[in-house]
């Protein structure tokens, strides 16, 4: 056997398992999915055998004329939980940039005990956790007994159920999805750069702009689509802290698929989501090879 | 105008160390640095060569003393605001930037004119021998290349007195010596005043107009390479750059009588004092002595002969022990076919080439 040809089977030994499982678990029901968003919804759930675009058309503006109307909520939904992910993806930078820094600067004991609180949370159950700032923030809660009894406030302000509420929890969710990337650029970050930069003139702000940013965008820019992706689709923090005022994406298509039992809607719905998610993805893979071809040339 | 460019007045700087003690890095210093200088700094690892540098350029924050450029006083002025460049010695070059954005990021930084900056980038990339290479990566360059931008990068805006930390450390030897030439041919056509770091004490004697040896965050010595070299105020400087022989013993009359009994002879005007002292003979002052022999001479016994090219390296004890190291010019080739059968030579030397060193002179 020729070398390439060994290393052709090495590499079909190596990469089967993992295919196998993807081909199975992911590509499968991604199929039945697609397939499904093109059929038309059963009286009673389930679906019928017949080709039917018009799940699609109730989002975007050509519904069946028949049965349904088009609906602008799905668009509005569609935007907010846009722009919830994207503050969501915005706060949790606020928090873990600067925090990166602040870290990366620590004894290497210090370091890894930093790390090791900032994973502490998959440990205990997202959903007890959530709870818990249900408990911080409803009516009753640690917060507004606090600032009653300061005399601070009169009546119980309005923290749960409301966008930001949402933000706060999604934040605490993916924290550590953003804290990692960021670090990691940040840790690697060559101060010698920043010394060059000011002994040049620039002064600190400049320094930041100029090098600091630019030598940490990759790490920005991994933790803000690792968070963006999952923020985007989240219904568990929507339904434990948006209430039932607040709906997002991932509400919507899971309450098509549990509740109104439309499961070509549902899949339509999450069909959408993902093709967006999917050329976000791309235009960062695209960017990035391109730096990486240039890397390439550089060697 | 004043004839100094940096003046330090009793610099010091102290490190807390992890066990709770602390090093002294600068150890009250007064230096003076001349306009157009090329002045290196000298001196083993941790004498404090790059505390100095960051202490000039902004990013040591000193204990004590006080630092002026140009007769301003810069103690407190950050990094950003002296007019000091430092070309560092793992280069630093910017690697989102091309090599033109690298070295234009000085005038940038200064608000030049696009136009102007281009105009002055290409002129800064001729001087260091890059023509035309403003759109290449860091990356794309060799270690002497990117040594060369950042060399370009930090002349640029012309500031006062430049600053290199062990730049040439990373080079093989052959482009080291080119780069060598061309800093110095540099330094002279820009008319900037260099303070060049380097452990390399070849590297210090052939580039400088003046060298500080350092030890202990001190300035053992601050003087031209030749008389650092002919006349080292210490034992430390003596050994430290090029190799000795010393003789540590009290002088009687014109000669020095070492505590091992060897005598050492010396022109008498060159000390007024007595007492204890020690000898330096140079390696190469030593010759081998002919018959009937009118210098004085020291027996040795030969340990090992080195050839090294243009010279034989002998190296013995005397009678009583003493290492000696000579030097012998590899065209009396004659003369050490007798010595290495016999494994003994008797050196001569010239009194007038022994210095003296006094006690008094060390630190
Ligand atoms: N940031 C620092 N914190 C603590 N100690 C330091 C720091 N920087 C330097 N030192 C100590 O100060 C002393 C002088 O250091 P410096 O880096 O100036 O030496 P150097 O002459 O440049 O040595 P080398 O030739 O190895 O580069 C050393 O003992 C070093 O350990
Ligand atoms: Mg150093």
């Amino acid at each position: 056997m020729s070398i390439a040809s060994r290393r052709r089977v090495q590499l079909a030994v190596l990469l089967g398992p993992v295919s196998l499982f993807l081909a199975v678990f992911f590509l499968g029901p991604l199929a039945i999915m697609m397939v499904t968003s093109f059929l038309a919804p059963g009286l009673y759930g389930g679906v019928e055998w017949t080709f039917y675009p018009h799940n699609f058309g109730r989002i975007l503006g050509f519904a069946d004329p028949m049965f349904e109307d088009f609906d602008p909520v799905y668009i509005a939904i569609f935007i907010r939980s846009v722009k919830i992910a994207a503050l969501t993806v915005l706060a949790a930078l606020l928090v873990c940039y600067p925090a990166a820094f602040c870290i990366a600067r620590l004894s290497e004991r210090w370091k890894n005990f930093c790390l090791f609180l900032i994973t502490l949370p998959f440990f205990t159950s997202l959903i007890v956790r959530l709870f818990v700032w249900v408990l911080i923030l409803r009516q009753t809660g640690l917060v507004n007994e606090m600032l009653m009894s300061t005399g601070m406030i009169a009546r119980p302000l309005d923290l749960i159920y409301t966008d930001g509420a949402i933000i706060l929890g999604m934040v605490y969710v993916f924290i550590p999805f953003m804290f990692m990337p960021v670090y990691a650029s940040v840790e690697k970050l060559d101060w010698t750069l920043v010394r060059a930069s000011l002994d040049l003139g620039a002064g600190p702000i400049r320094t930041f702009w100029r090098i600091i940013l630019p030598l940490t965008a990759p790490g920005i820019i991994g933790g803000a689509i690792i968070v963006f992706i999952p923020a985007l689709g989240n219904f568990v923090v929507p339904a434990v802290l948006g209430g039932a005022k607040v709906m997002m994406l991932g509400n919507l298509i899971e309450q098509q698929f549990l509740a109104a039992r439309n499961w070509p809607f549902g899949s339509a719905l999450a069909m959408l989501v993902m093709s967006v998610m999917l050329v976000l993805l791309l235009v960062y893979v695209f960017a990035s090879s391109r730096r990486g071809a240039d890397a390439a040339l550089n060697r | 105008m004043q004839d100094s460019i940096v003046r330090l007045e009793g610099a010091s700087k102290a490190f807390a160390t992890p066990e709770g003690g602390s090093v002294t890095a600068l150890d009250a210093i007064d230096l003076q640095v001349r306009r157009n200088e090329f002045l290196t700094l000298l001196g083993p690892s941790g004498c404090g060569k790059t505390t100095l540098l960051q202490a000039i350029s902004g990013f040591v924050e000193l204990d004590g003393g006080r630092i002026l450029i140009d007769g301003e006083d810069m103690t407190d002025r950050p990094p950003y605001r002296r007019p000091v460049n430092t070309v560092f010695q793992n280069y630093a070059l910017f690697p989102h930037m091309t090599v033109g954005e690298n070295t234009a990021y000085a005038l940038e930084v200064a608000g030049v004119a696009k136009a102007k900056r281009r105009e002055q980038v290409a002129a800064a990339l001729k001087m260091v021998g890059l023509e035309g290479m403003e759109g290449r990566r860091p990356r794309q360059l060799s270690g002497g290349q990117q040594q060369r931008v950042a060399l370009a990068r930090a002349i640029i805006a012309r500031p006062k007195l430049l600053l290199l930390d062990e730049p040439l450390s990373a080079l093989d030897k052959n482009l080291r010596q080119a780069m060598q030439i061309e800093l110095k041919t540099l330094q002279h056509e820009l008319g900037i005043s260099f303070i060049f770091v380097t452990h390399d004490q070849q590297e210090a004697l052939t580039m400088s107009d003046r060298v500080a040896v350092l030890s202990g965050g001190r300035i053992q010595q601050l003087d031209t390479p030749r008389a650092i070299y002919d006349h080292p105020v210490n034992s430390f400087v003596a050994t430290f750059i090029g190799a000795s022989n010393l003789f540590d013993g009290r002088i009687d009359g014109d000669r020095l009588m070492a505590g091992d009994g060897t005598a050492i002879h010396h022109r008498r005007n060159q000390s007024t004092a007595s007492g204890a002292a020690t000898a330096l003979i140079r390696p190469e002052q030593f010759f081998l002595a002919g018959e009937g022999e009118p210098f004085p001479t020291l027996d040795v016994d030969l340990e090992a002969i080195v050839f090294v090219g243009s010279t034989f390296e002998l190296f013995g004890r005397t009678s009583a022990g003493k290492k000696v190291i000579a030097e012998i010019p590899a065209g009396r080739r004659g003369l050490i076919g007798e010595i290495e059968r016999t494994r003994r030579a008797r050196l001569a030397y010239d009194p007038a080439a022994v210095h003296l060193i006094h006690p008094c002179a060390e630190a």
